[in-house]
């Protein structure tokens, strides 16, 4: 295996609420390689978007971010304010879920790109202009020249993911953190970002973290999956071997809750239960109360990742002995 | 905006006419006339006959209104009854203090305001907030004369740091005569001005396109300046647009205060003189300068916001 371009141990991040400090991502390890795509999947509150946030330390003081985040071998944890920046935008873009929100609606798309290429690069005025144009027209926005100067309520839906995207390539990041980026959108028009996605990446040769509660972007669209529960890693692999047999129970109770569109009419299948609240779960696994192989063994300590065959990973006890034969034949 | 404009300026005169009759009626309410108030203590009923019919305050009050409003599409307010010459020309001569004042206090509440507004929301809910927001709540809270006789008590009277009362001569000595009442008028608007501002910039601190800017990698005071500032503007804006009409108003008392001699001032004169060409040209004036007002700031608005452009 290559070096990894993020390598992420032990990260976690507290919020500062109003009944206290609570942990939102509780010690999460990760590693994504240049050009994948990694899924970032979970139930809400699973802590997804917080561990994008953490990566690019876009948490809010008195929130606390710890752990190791290594970028290309470099820590980004105790880096200063100023360092950060330089990473932000320049080496890692963000894009966000919902566009409409995300974009200041009372500056031009254009505006938005040039304020990044004016931080990022040195580009002269005409030369920021042409490439705020080619951006638009890379990311597949009709008619460029002029929409650069329109504002984000003058575009549809579709549209404004583009130009966000156009925003976020601005100076050729190597890592894209898209947090949900198709969740807002219809299914034909999800359908058209996740395939601009996968083209950006092969063209720009850029890794994406691509977080989404959708199992069906994970599996059109991604090399490798990490499930997150309760803050945690519960499952790290290849997505076809992952969803062809999972190893944590959690994942399997994901997968056998998808709806089957072949099937009409068969009752749905959930995972009975919620997830716990922050910094409530203790030391045991914090998917215990709502597992079906749940035993003794499960509630003597939090279980650890630990690595099995093909560079999989898992945090669960009874990893080998999850029915995937019973999956396979739903 | 722009190409709405003529739209807009002839929407203005159904609302000058309407504010020239309530005035015209309003005043000719008051117990007393122009000629009493001329003669005082001499009044015998023929000389206040004699008076009035000069005037021609005895005529209908209809005819007085047809009148009046036939010689307003000429430009033309009428004579004034104390000082005997053409009320737009009272008007002219006092107008351009007024002016001045305003715009004096329009530019310190902005400096007030807008600052301290960042400091408060940056600092939400610790010290500095707490503060910053109590003190603006005396401002609000204590009347304008009050915070006037203030001023005047103790930055002019006691440490004769300013003048306590007119304008003096020339322009440096007239800006450094209107600097107190300005102030003054000021402070309040800026109270208003803050109270909104800080709350709005603490929505906008929290808007995903904020974070978005953060996560350009941009500097924080292009995230404050570029996203943060100008999109809490534009509230702020409506507001400081609606309470000009009370930055006005205020400055009636506070030109009485402070012995200024602006259109304010003259308004209560007229009043007591029971001036009725006056009292109505000064009204209209005033309310051509609040419709103007609302008018830019709707422009500026739409500068500011183009999703008002449709």
């Amino acid at each position: 295996m290559t070096t990894p371009l993020l390598s992420i141990r032990g990260l976690r991040t507290t919020l500062a609420t109003e009944r206290g400090q609570v942990t939102v991502v509780d010690g999460v390890d990760l590693d994504v390689q240049p050009g994948e795509i990694l899924g970032l999947v979970g139930e809400s509150g699973s802590g997804k978007s917080m561990t994008l946030r953490s990566i690019l330390r876009l948490i809010r003081a008195p929130g606390r971010v710890s752990g190791q985040v290594l970028w290309r071998g470099r820590d980004l944890v105790p880096l200063r304010e100023a360092e950060m920046r330089a990473i932000r935008g320049r080496e890692i873009g963000m894009i966000f879920q919902e566009p409409m929100t995300a974009l200041n609606p009372v500056l031009s798309v254009g505006a938005q790109i040039l304020e990044n290429l004016v931080a990022h690069t040195d580009l002269g005025r005409s030369a920021r202009q042409a490439r705020a144009v080619e951006l638009l027209d890379l990311v597949g926005i009709s008619a460029p020249a002029q929409r650069v100067n329109d504002y984000p309520h003058q575009f549809s839906g579709g549209m404004r993911q583009r130009a966000m995207i156009a925003i976020a390539l601005a100076s050729n990041p190597t890592l894209l953190l898209a947090d949900e980026p198709t969740t807002a959108l219809d299914v034909t028009i999800q359908d058209q970002i996740l395939k601009l996605l996968m083209h950006l990446r092969a063209t720009l040769k850029m890794a994406v973290i691509l977080v989404t509660h959708d199992l069906g972007v994970v599996a059109q669209s991604c090399d490798r999956v990490a499930v997150l529960y309760a803050g945690r890693v519960a499952e790290y692999g290849a997505v076809g071997p992952v969803f062809a047999a999972p190893h944590h129970a959690y994942t399997l109770g994901l997968l056998r809750s998808v709806p089957d569109a072949r099937h009409a009419r068969q009752p749905l299948r959930p995972i009975g239960g919620a997830p716990p609240a922050p910094d409530t779960v203790g030391e045991r696994c914090a998917f215990m109360p709502r597992c079906a192989y749940a035993t003794a063994a499960c509630a003597t300590a939090r279980p650890p990742l630990v690595s099995l065959s093909d560079g999989r990973l898992s945090a669960c006890v009874h990893w080998d002995q999850l029915e995937a034969n019973e999956w396979a034949a739903v | 905006m722009l190409a709405r404009l003529p739209g807009r300026l002839l929407q203005m005169i159904p609302t000058f006419v309407l504010i020239g009759i309530v005035v015209f009626v309003l005043i000719r309410l008051l117990p007393g006339d122009p000629a009493a108030a001329l003669l005082g203590i001499h009044a015998t009923p023929e000389a206040l006959a004699r008076i009035n019919a000069q005037l021609g305050f005895n005529r209908p009050v209809w005819v007085q209104f047809l009148l009046f409003v036939g010689r307003l599409l000429h430009g033309d307010l009428g004579i004034s009854v104390s000082e005997r010459i053409p009320v737009t020309e009272v008007i002219a001569r006092r107008l351009p203090v007024t002016l001045i004042l305003v715009v004096m206090a329009a530019i310190f509440a902005l400096i007030l305001a807008l600052p301290l507004a960042f400091v408060a929301a940056l600092h939400q809910n610790r010290l500095t907030d707490v503060a910053l927001r109590g003190i603006f709540q005396v401002g609000l809270s204590t009347p304008i004369f009050y915070i006037g006789l203030l001023m005047l008590g103790f930055l002019g009277a006691r440490l004769h740091w300013f003048p306590v009362g007119g304008i003096g001569n020339g322009v440096v000595s007239g800006f450094y005569h209107l600097f107190l009442p300005a102030l003054t008028l000021g402070i309040g608007l800026s109270a208003i001005l803050m109270r909104s501002l800080r709350s709005t910039v603490i929505g906008v601190l929290r808007a995903e396109y904020v974070e978005f800017a953060r996560a350009k990698g941009i500097a924080p005071w292009r995230v404050l300046t570029g996203h943060v500032l100008r999109n809490s503007l534009i509230t702020t804006l409506t507001l400081f647009g609606l309470n000009v009409g009370t930055l006005l108003g205020n400055t009636v008392i506070v030109e009485n205060v402070f012995a200024v001699p602006g259109i304010g001032g003259l308004l209560v004169e007229a009043i007591f003189g029971r001036d009725y060409p006056v009292v109505q040209g000064v009204t209209l004036v005033l309310a051509v300068m609040v419709s103007l007002v609302f008018l830019l700031t709707d422009i500026a608005e739409s500068w500011l916001d183009p999703r008002l452009n449709g």
